[in-house]
């Protein structure tokens, strides 16, 4: 069966079952391979998108819900200025490690920033809660997050 | 640009004895100058259980290009340690070259010649440390000649800075790139003879350097292992035994290779799994061979995956299909209710100095297996086809997956080509290569490429775990509260009457060599969980045991914990404390460097002070020397009453001689180090039932998240030392400082791993 999904402004024609979850759709049939496996029981936050300008877990979402949702993955959240940000700020201080859950937390790090432009620890708290970072580079996470929450954009 | 292989053959065979470094160099193709440094491997290599050992290897292998552009080549693997980016700093530093001009390339495996190419141990700086030095200043020189040679100037009045030779009397200058040919056809200098650098002048070694991977990680365009695809490729799922060494007896294959997307659905015969061997023999006692199962191919990963949700097998499910949690236990009870079968040290008499003590201080400790749980699933594409393979594999240590593979297929290792993609995550996991032996198997069985991708599941299940253990503690104390005897019945896992790999207590560990009266007992659990290096390997559970217990006794003996280590650390049996134990990748274990890194993290902390803290909160110190780093800590946690431990704050300090190559990841490896072992600490066990695992995924077996993570505080004491690695030392300390602070604050002693709150409800 075929779905036309929006993926980063682009709209996709996919020929998949519709409990496909999104995560393979865009991995392996679209070729989006920045979007993670990590568990794919919604508890490790390395399949993070953006449904909508949320974040949501990929590996949750079916194809056949997708259809009507604006979905943005990491290959495109620089397109926004709060995600270019994000992933600026990324760099400069150097957070990842081996990097395999690092699109997750960038991902719900600006669906929280979009939501709440000057976090606070409890905000970060909840707003991080999801990813896991096997690496620990949880410390600098939360720096960037809040050096990005000191100068919000307007 | 990959290396051609015949490029390394400017390098002309070494023999096993050389004990020699020495550079070749020569005229690169399309123009500029390729360097090749050989030498020595050193024994510690032996970490791979690769065949290299003591034999002569590629440590460097370099282009510069007519350009300027320095082209160096990573051999070893990266999986967020570090490595790719350390060891090539420190090449560029001694050639002298800008880093902006610097790329990094991931070498192939090249079948031994540059080494094992395995990432382990905390090895890479040490061992790479002086050869990098060495091979970067020769290149140096070899084009300061160049430059020399053509203005008719002596060598001696020129000089290097950021890539370019200058003659300050004559204001003349000449890039390395425009050197490069003519510098290809001088001699080579003796590495031995050649002059390093004046340490003080270092403008890269110690400055923080960005992984350029990074840069691709923040936007998701970096390759990681899972995320390699080529022309033809289909998806498998693997499918092993609920039990360990399980034998497919049949399974429903007709309806499997009926459902949507598959292609084939087939039984692969494993071999016996090789059992624990002798102590001392090479190598991680990983067997890299198949196990049995069911191999589910489709067109895509989820077709494979959701085809398996119909699987149905009927295995033969072996002798252990019995084991226990709880039958180890009470296997280690009975154990402990019995004289010790074996010793591993045993100093003075500590049976008569038991007696004699005025307090006798007893305790049994025990801890759980744990997985490594990368965050990306093991992995692996392979490509057979006429009888040669090429691999594309997130792997530690490609060497013995080579040689695994060549074995299974019947082919000869020449055929097979590995590349090394970035892991996701190490930690010892991919020292293993059981996820490169089933893809070459199974895309042998389908005569075409194939991607092994396994799910969170198979990851939890099928691992090469931490063995868990049990020690059995008594300490004896004088009348003025000093440690006089140490006596410890350990009982841990063995087969074959082997211990399993990191079981055993090193019989160096701290306090042995600084108590009297000493003993290490062992008697052995038979079992069949296979078991492999993770993360600080042996002192990641020993230290939580030796530094709470030891804690515990000081409490015991009316004293400050700190106060009770340094007496103990100050005053040495004879013969030990100073260059005893040997390191093994690096200097011998000097108690005065650890003096140091206590006395600075007790400062920093302002640890005297913490009786004004307030109620319900602690704070807990420990230390530990692992992979030849010196590292102390103090934990600051405040327990609620409902047993909820929540950490405040962190101070490390650590020791691992005159340089932080980069300090930008030695602070990242120090901190992912402590919250690593937390994490161990608050959550972690793989326990076992009918023989099988009972987690599944990070909803039993959960790890830390950012919430739970205090500022940590990281101090690095420079000492005149050559620096040494930083993957694992700090692991160890974290989980008894943690655990001290615990009873800090609570009163609530922790003897048994991973944390409860049932345990410490006050």
């Amino acid at each position: 069966m075929s779905y036309t999904i929006e993926v980063n402004g682009v709209k996709h024609d996919v020929d998949a079952e519709g409990d496909t979850p999104l995560l393979w759709v865009l991995r392996d049939i679209l070729n989006m391979t920045g979007t993670k496996f990590g568990c794919g029981i919604g508890q490790c936050g390395a399949c993070t998108v953006h449904a909508n300008g949320s974040a949501a877990r990929s590996c949750q979402l079916p194809l056949e819900a997708a259809v009507n949702l604006r979905i943005t993955t990491i290959e495109g959240i620089g397109e926004t200025a709060i995600g270019k940000r994000v992933q600026e700020r990324w760099l400069t201080l150097d957070v990842p490690q081996c990097g395999y859950c690092q699109g997750g937390q960038i991902m719900s790090a600006t669906a929280l920033l979009m939501r709440t432009p000057r976090p606070k620890d409890e905000d970060i708290d909840a707003g991080m809660a999801g990813n896991i970072c096997r690496c620990g580079c949880y410390s600098r996470i939360r720096a960037a997050i809040k050096h990005l929450g000191d100068a919000p954009i307007a | 640009m990959a290396i051609n292989p015949s490029d390394l053959d400017i390098c002309p065979p070494q023999t096993a004895l050389s004990r020699r470094g020495f550079l070749t160099a020569s005229l690169a193709a399309g123009g500029g100058i390729l360097f090749a440094a050989t030498f020595p491997s050193l024994a510690g290599r032996a970490i791979a259980g690769d065949a290299y050992a003591g034999a002569s290897m590629i440590t460097l292998f370099a282009r510069i290009s007519p350009s300027g552009v320095v082209t160096i080549f990573a051999p070893n693997p990266e999986v967020g340690q570090g490595t790719k980016t350390a060891l090539p700093m420190i090449f560029a530093e001694e050639l002298d070259v800008a880093w902006k001009d610097v790329v990094i390339e991931m070498a192939d495996y090249q079948g031994g010649k540059m080494g094992s190419q395995s990432s382990g141990g905390s090895f890479s700086t040490p061992s790479n440390w002086m050869p990098l030095r060495k091979a970067g200043a020769a290149g140096r020189q070899m084009l300061i000649a160049a430059a020399a040679a053509k203005w008719g100037l002596p060598a001696s009045e020129c000089s290097t800075s950021d890539g370019i030779v200058s003659h300050a009397a004559s204001g003349r200058s000449l890039t390395y790139g425009l050197l490069a040919e003519d510098a290809s056809k001088l001699p080579q200098p003796d590495l031995e003879q050649v002059k390093l650098k004046d340490e003080s002048t270092f403008k890269i070694i110690g400055k923080s350097v960005i992984d350029p991977d990074k840069a691709r990680i923040v936007n998701g365009s970096q390759q990681f292992g899972i995320d390699v695809k080529v022309p033809g490729m289909k998806y498998a799922v693997y499918q092993k035994g609920p039990v360990f060494d399980a034998v497919v007896k049949s399974a429903n294959l007709d309806e499997i290779k009926a459902m949507t997307g598959v292609s084939h659905a087939f039984v692969l015969k494993g071999s016996p799994r090789a059992m624990e061997v002798p102590p001392g023999t090479p190598g991680l006692g990983i067997d890299d061979g198949l196990r049995g199962g069911v191999a589910i191919v489709a067109d895509t990963w989820w077709h494979a995956q959701k085809a398996r949700g119909k699987l149905q097998v009927d295995w033969d499910e072996g002798p252990h299909a019995h084991d226990s949690t709880a039958g180890f236990n009470a296997k280690a009870k009975e154990l402990f209710s019995q004289p010790p079968q074996g010793q591993v040290r045993v100093d003075g008499n500590p049976d008569a100095a038991l007696k004699d003590a005025a307090k006798l201080v007893r305790a049994t400790y025990s801890y759980p297996f744990i997985s490594h749980a990368t965050m990306e699933p093991q992995n692996c594409v392979a490509s057979y086809r006429d009888g040669k393979v090429e691999i594309w594999a997130p792997t530690q240590n490609p060497g013995p997956g080579r040689a695994g593979v060549a074995k299974l297929l019947g082919i000869d290792p020449d055929n097979i080509t590995i590349h090394m993609i970035r892991g996701g995550g190490g930690f010892g996991r991919r020292l293993a290569n059981d996820y490169m032996i089933e893809a070459a198997a199974i895309s042998k069985e389908i005569n075409g490429p194939i991607k092994v991708l396994w799910a969170r599941e198979d990851e939890m299940q099928h691992d090469f775990y931490r063995p868990g253990g049990y020690h059995n503690l008594t300490a004896g104390l004088s009348k003025d509260g000093q440690l006089e005897v140490w006596h410890n019945h350990f009982a841990g896992f063995a087969r074959n009457d082997y211990f399993a790999g990191s079981a055993v207590p090193n019989r160096d560990s701290f306090p042995a060599g600084f108590v009297k009266d000493y003993a290490l007992h062992t008697s052995r659990i038979s079992f069949n969980v296979p078991i492999g290096p993770l993360r600080a390997p042996g002192d990641n559970a020993h230290a939580w045991v030796f530094q709470s217990f030891l804690d515990e006794v000081a409490h015991a003996a009316g004293r400050d914990p700190i106060d009770f280590q340094l007496a103990l650390l100050r005053n040495p049996n004879p013969g030990e404390g100073e260059g005893k134990p040997p390191g093994r990748f690096g200097p011998s274990f000097m108690a005065a460097r650890m003096i140091a890194v206590i006395e600075s993290v007790r400062a920093k902390s302002d640890w005297t002070s913490r009786k004004h803290l307030p109620a319900h909160t602690g704070m807990g110190f420990a230390c530990y020397w692992s992979h030849v780093g010196y590292v102390a800590q103090i934990h600051q946690v405040a327990v609620g009453t409902d047993g909820t431990v929540t950490p405040q704050q962190i101070w490390v300090a650590v020791d691992v001689g005159k340089h932080i190559v980069n300090p930008t990841n030695a602070e990242h490896q120090i901190i992912g180090s402590i919250v690593d072992g937390m994490s161990a600490a608050f959550g972690q066990q793989i326990t076992f039932e009918n023989g099988r695992v009972q987690q599944s995924n990070y909803d039993n077996y959960p790890l830390l998240r950012n919430r739970k993570i205090p500022p940590i505080h990281v101090a690095f004491i420079k000492t005149d030392f050559s620096p040494t690695g930083l993957g694992e030392p700090a692991y160890p300390s974290a989980l008894p400082a943690l655990c001290n602070a615990i009873f800090a604050a609570s009163g609530r002693r922790v003897r048994k791993l991973p944390l409860s709150t049932s345990m410490l409800r006050t």
